[in-house]
């Protein structure tokens, strides 16, 4: 069960229209490691998760993923809402534009559509908490090529709060990681 | 959005941005009494704060747990993606 807040988790600005870089942030709104696919890495693989710490990390970072998503969603919109149709020609976004016109859709930065794929839950916590703290790292990664791709300060300004979160969960995930390990000690046929 | 309304929802970000991590902080750490103590002081001041605003603005939570005035509030703008 989730309860909407209606508000951002960060707040947004954004200070110029620019299609290309819109159409470089939908990377985190559609791809491998991206904030949509986190949400959905996290919150599948809680079910088989045997101790309650992870059960409640998985489901709150989780859920703070969709608030990331909601945010990337936020800037790809405002980077194009008021961009006349002769500052999309000829730029990235026009693929996307030709199909979705300006709102934002879950593809990545070259345009392949989000799939399940992008992650995995494998009854196997410790090897699904590998999996979740190597997609923070990748996250991460991204959050710093976008903010070398970017010449928007108030979208730098964002992307740098999002980087920082990945950071964040990494550790997070790391906790986790050893106390599924002192779990699995104390319980060896688990 | 006029800047007064803005303020006070830069506010609610900031403590609630505090809660999100503090949160986090503690499911992975549960026997940490201060982070706990410092859990449920901010947690107090997001209610008050998120009263108040709600009581201008309209309601900010879904699902009940915000009240509405009449006629339904939760419609109307902005809505997040359309701040600023």
């Amino acid at each position: 069960m989730w309860v909407y807040e209606k508000k951002l988790e960060y707040p947004v600005r954004v200070d110029t229209c620019n299609p290309a870089l819109a159409q470089m942030i939908l990377e985190q709104f559609g791809g491998a490691d991206g904030e949509l696919a986190a949400a959905l890495r996290y919150l599948t693989q809680r079910y088989y998760m045997p101790i309650g710490e992870g059960k409640a990390i998985l489901t709150d970072i989780g859920t703070e993923e969709l608030a990331h998503w909601e945010i990337i969603g936020t800037l790809a919109w405002r980077l194009v809402k008021d961009a006349p149709i002769e500052k999309i020609k000829g730029t990235p976004f026009e693929a996307h534009f030709a199909d979705h016109g300006r709102n934002p859709f879950p593809h990545n930065a070259a345009g392949f559509a989000f799939t399940a794929t992008f992650f995995n839950a494998k009854s196997d916590p410790i090897a699904d908490m590998h999996e979740d703290m190597a997609a923070e790292e990748k996250a991460r990664a991204t959050y710093e090529h976008l903010i070398q791709l970017s010449d928007d300060p108030g979208v730098t300004d964002t992307l740098r709060f999002l980087r920082q979160r990945e950071v964040n969960h990494f550790q997070r995930f790391g906790e986790t990681l050893e106390l599924l390990k002192e779990h699995k000690e104390r319980k060896p046929f688990y | 959005m006029d800047r007064e309304r803005y303020r006070r929802l830069e506010e609610i970000q900031a403590i609630g941005f505090v809660l999100i991590e503090l949160n986090l902080y503690l499911d992975t750490h549960p026997d940490d009494e201060r982070a706990l103590r410092e859990f449920n002081t901010y947690g107090q001041q997001l209610r008050r704060l998120v009263t108040q605003y709600e009581a201008q603005y309209g309601p900010l939570l879904s699902s009940g747990y915000s009240p509405s005035q009449f006629p339904w509030k939760w419609v109307n703008e902005p809505w997040p993606w359309d701040m600023q």
